[in-house]
């Protein structure tokens, strides 16, 4: 434990009252970070980490909109690491992606980034490298803005979110790649048949093992060998933030994971969520809201007892938890809730949500609303394909790494996110986001382009339109300052956080003139998600799933803005 | 059995097996096969009558005439369904021309779906993406779609795959790559090279114990065993299989490596070709060029098929089939069959023309992790036709069980 706090930057040690000035927090305008090999302790356990001044998460780095930073990095490690600015508007080169803005850092090298910060928010860093990532190598970003800030708060704390395996990345990669199943302890059995746990009939399994695909397949890598982590700490632990009764707190949350989607809760307490992806939004109130790898939500909460609240990071596919506390004074604790059930995919999940109630109710050959019976009729007809290369755009390549092509995918943005359809209580969709500020660019997009997020489940393949990065595909071209409309189709049953380095798009959620911005967005098992794009950034940028193993498996691509004007001076 | 006969019957397995692989690839075509046929060839295919004002959305939504023999029932619909969509948007007016192809964008166009009772099915939806052709209308119709517009993908086009509008010619303007510009560009191709290698290049070694068991019956106490493993990345790789089988006093029977080259040929099916050595201590060693199939069924049965033609021109076949049952996630009941069959009569290997045997196993394992996986089973084997025979003139039974305690493992 006292092993664990020198490892820990001090905002993020247990009992802290808050980022306060004199926390020791790293602020500009230079900054040195050197980023190295560490012991990380957790739950009793020692393990090799990656980490950013010998800290797991990352030092802070406070800086302020309108200021010039200089961040020098130093790699003290026998090979190339880099820090790629997780959502910060910069000059392509110091976007920090190795074989896209910059060679990377060379052991024993150090790179300056330099640039002129030019928003505000919760942000975060890491590596871009190999998979240091998934090994400790990230920590966060609070930029304060040049002028007033619209959110009121009395006080502030960063909650990173992570996930902590003692197997190597590269391991996991090749179980999954051998046995894609391997961390799922949760698949749907004989047993949970007999005695209902399941919550799956007969017939709605025998729908999904003809089409060769596991209803529990929620997160490839789970709680069987992640520890969740908040600020470093697993749930023994228990980071305890500060709070007087009565305060305005602002809860910067930020899911570094590498693998692991999270639906956040504080039993006792409403949130109010200000931002999104560092972008403010017209406050929203909700008791439960899901961060998908690398998005940012800044919430406020008002905790107006004197008792403690339980921070609650519950993987999406309840195979565990991340737990910290808010309270009063430390050592104090709240009941932890239990992990709840199982969710099993649902018939939208496989790409069929777009088939309205009525056209649905017309296949239902069983009884109305029975959804396996619903589900089942598509598949017995062979019209109702699960892989119709007419479902994609002739660019598209329908190989061994596509497994399905989504018949009807349902734009789910208004939808609970993955396994809160039944909780009975207030949850966040992404049509509550709307910009607080207008959207800048008015413009009607001038052209429209798809992009299907692709895979093959049993082999462990993922893609954008049937390719992965490694098959030498196109890049993504867009003509700077372009206004072009996205829309990603997910042919897979797996939620994708799909990022897109250097610009922010506006989804497009119904707030017209005000979509909310965002630098990742999680696209829905089976949905699809549309954004408009303002290619203002000239360069070479990554777009990619931030999911770690689809990114290193082949979801990845690159955006190229031309022409160059106005960069790379 | 004739030779001819067997012949087909030998290659029959793997026909079958290749082609569900072929149904993999192309039974997604089966449903839209009317709406391909139409004579407007693809380049034919205008866009909707001239946008009145500056479309964001390229038009995706192509017209095309619904040939499909069941539109039928569809077309009430079409009637139907733009009413609603036409008050709810003001520029509808454009959109008309969209709306009537409405019921060929349906996917279910070419469903044998039951007349439904409620006449509007099947419709509403094709009233909420037409009209979303028009970028503008999109927003209109967000009530509809629960909150956010419902833009319209490649599954509502029509006749085909939809071709999307290129990148304007200023978007290709050089450099290729970005960084070459400030880097050197030597250092900066060869972290490119790293950066493909990173994202999708993963290559992977595996080595699959699938049976390593001693088995108790009404003859000898035996072992046996059956492995396979691979090098390569996700297409290509280098796949070998061995199996044998001996006395448990330590006499070997019989033993057979295969090397392949594996090629995945579809989602869940590789193609396999190479060779196979068969070892026999009191007999022939045989050396046989094989090709098959190997891959998981719908209902997730492991498959694998695969024919062998030996150096004297003995054609063998071998179709395997297995399942998992999860009782629990840690025990697991795995039933196998295993059917093997001659084009000739090979008496120095005791085998007849024809279905020569048949295995069904049953294996109970415990996954104390799931790559280390003891179990306790029953096998049953009979041999067949004139294989049979060759059993009972040795004076075995062609008919045995035994019990089986085995380890399946894997890493």
């Amino acid at each position: 434990m006292f092993g664990l706090q020198g490892l820990i930057p001090a905002w993020a040690q247990t009992g802290s009252p808050g980022l306060r000035a004199d926390l020791p927090t790293l602020t500009g305008p230079n900054i040195d970070l050197t980023v190295g090999h560490s012991n990380f302790t957790v739950g009793g356990r020692t393990g090799h980490a990656f980490t950013v001044n010998g800290m797991l998460p990352a030092p802070l780095l406070r800086m302020r909109e309108g200021q010039n930073v200089r961040l020098s990095v130093t790699n003290t490690l026998d090979e190339d690491t880099s820090i790629h600015w997780h959502g910060l508007l910069l000059p392509f080169q110091m976007d920090g992606v190795p074989g896209i803005s910059f060679p990377g850092i060379k052991p024993r090298e150090t790179f300056v980034y330099e640039f002129p910060i030019r928003q505000s928010g919760t942000y975060w860093y890491h590596s871009h490298s190999g998979m240091q990532e998934a090994m400790g190598h990230y920590g966060p970003i609070v930029i304060d803005p040049a002028g007033v800030d619209p959110v009121g708060y009395d006080r502030e704390h960063v909650l990173v979110l992570s996930d902590w395996s003692f197997m190597h990345p590269h391991e996991i990669l090749a179980k999954l790649k051998k046995s894609p199943g391997y961390f799922n302890m949760q698949k749907t059995t004989l047993a949970g048949l007999l005695d209902g746990s399941d919550g799956m009939d007969l017939a709605e399994r025998r729908m999904w093992a003809g089409m060769r695909m596991d209803p529990r397949d929620i997160l490839d890598v789970n709680g069987t060998t992640y520890t969740y982590l908040i600020n470093g700490h697993g749930p023994q632990e228990n980071w305890t933030g500060l709070f007087r009764p009565g305060e305005r707190v602002r809860l910067r949350v930020i899911n570094a994971s590498a693998m692991s989607i999270f639906n956040v809760r504080i039993p006792g307490l409403a949130m109010t969520i200000v931002q999104a992806d560092g972008e403010h939004v017209r406050p929203a109130e909700t008791d439960e809201f899901q961060i998908s790898v690398a998005e940012t939500y800044d919430v406020i909460v008002r905790p107006l007892e004197d008792r403690a609240y339980t921070i609650v990071s519950e993987a999406i596919d309840r195979s565990g938890m991340g737990r910290a506390t808010l309270a009063p004074r430390l050592g104090m604790t709240a009941e932890v809730p239990p992990l709840r059930k199982v969710p099993n995919l649902t018939m939208a999940d496989m790409g069929m949500g777009g088939m309205d109630h009525g056209s649905m109710a017309g296949m239902d050959h069983s009884a109305h609303g029975a959804a396996a019976g619903a589900a089942a009729a598509p598949m017995d007809h062979g019209a109702m394909s699960m892989r119709d290369p007419n479902n994609a755009p002739a660019d598209m390549a329908v190989g061994v790494g596509v497994d399905m092509i989504s018949p009807a995918p349902a734009n789910r943005l208004g939808e609970r996110p993955q396994g809160l359809q039944d909780v009975d209580h207030r949850v966040l969709v992404y049509t509550d986001l709307r910009s607080l500020e207008p959207n800048k660019d008015t413009r009607p997009p001038s052209r429209s382009m798809e992009i299907h997020l692709t895979g093959n489940m049993e082999r462990f393949m993922w893609g954008f339109d049937g390719r992965k990065f490694s098959e030498l595909v196109e890049p993504i071209r867009f003509e700077l300052n372009e206004r072009v409309r996205v829309t990603l189709v997910n042919d897979t049953m797996m939620a994708h956080p799909i990022h897109l380095h250097g610009h922010f798009f506006e989804l497009v959620n119904g707030h017209d003139g005000h979509q909310p911005l965002k630098h990742t967005v999680n696209v829905a098992p089976g949905s699809k998600v549309t954004f408009d794009l303002t290619a203002n950034a000239p360069g070479d940028w990554a777009f990619h799933c931030h999911l770690l193993m689809h990114m290193h498996a082949g979801m990845f691509n690159v955006v190229t803005v031309r022409p160059m004007e106005g960069a790379a001076r | 059995m004739s030779r001819a006969l067997f012949a087909a019957v030998a290659v029959l397995p793997l026909m079958l097996a290749a082609g569900s692989a072929l149904a993999q690839t192309h039974g997604g075509h089966a449903g839209h096969g009317a709406q391909a046929a139409p004579a407007c060839p693809p380049q034919a295919r205008s866009r909707p009558a001239p946008k009145p004002k500056p479309s964001a959305a390229t038009p995706r939504v192509t017209p095309r005439v619904a040939t499909d023999p069941h539109a039928g029932h569809d077309e009430r619909g079409a009637q139907a369904a733009p009413a609603p969509a036409a008050a709810a948007d003001p520029h509808a007016g454009h959109d008309m021309s969209g709306m009537q192809i409405a019921p060929a964008a349906d996917p279910h166009a070419g469903h044998s779906m039951a007349p439904a009772a409620d006449p509007h099915a099947g419709h509403d939806m094709s009233a909420m993406q037409t009209p979303a052709a028009d970028p503008h209308a999109g927003h209109d119709m967000s009530a509809m779609a629960g909150g956010a517009p419902n833009i319209p993908t490649s599954v509502d086009a029509v006749g085909g795959r939809m071709v999307e509008t290129p990148p304007p010619a200023a978007a290709r303007a050089a450099p290729a790559h970005a960084a070459d510009l400030l880097f050197d560009p030597a250092v900066m191709a060869a972290s490119r090279k790293q950066l493909l290698a990173e994202n999708g290049d993963v290559r992977t070694t595996a080595v699959l114990i699938d049976t390593l068991e001693a088995g108790f019956g009404d003859g000898e106490e035996g072992y046996s065993w059956s492995a396979q493993g691979w090098t390569g990345g996700d297409i290509n790789r280098f796949w070998w299989k061995t199996e044998g089988e001996g006395a448990l006093d330590g006499k070997l029977h019989e033993a057979e490596v295969q090397a392949l080259y594996s090629r995945a040929v579809a989602p869940f099916w590789d193609v396999q070709a190479g060779v196979r050595q068969a070892f026999r201590p009191d007999g022939d060693d045989t050396t046989h060029l094989t090709v098959g199939v190997q891959g998981v069924a719908p209902y997730w049965f492991e498959m694998s098929a695969a024919a062998f033609l030996s150096t004297e021109g003995d054609l063998t076949a071998r179709v395997e089939a297995e399942y998992d049952q999860r009782i629990t996630q840690k025990w697991i009941l795995q039933p196998a069959i295993e059917v093997a069959m001659s084009a000739s009569d090979i008496p120095e290997l005791e085998i007849g023309a024809g279905l020569t045997s048949v295995t069904a196993g049953l294996r109970l394992r415990y996954e104390i992790r799931k790559e280390f996986a003891p179990y306790v089973g029953v096998e049953w084997t009979r041999s067949l036709g004139d294989t049979a025979d060759y059993v009972q003139a040795r004076g075995l039974d062609p008919d045995a069980v035994r019990f089986v305690v085995g380890l399946k493992a894997w890493l």
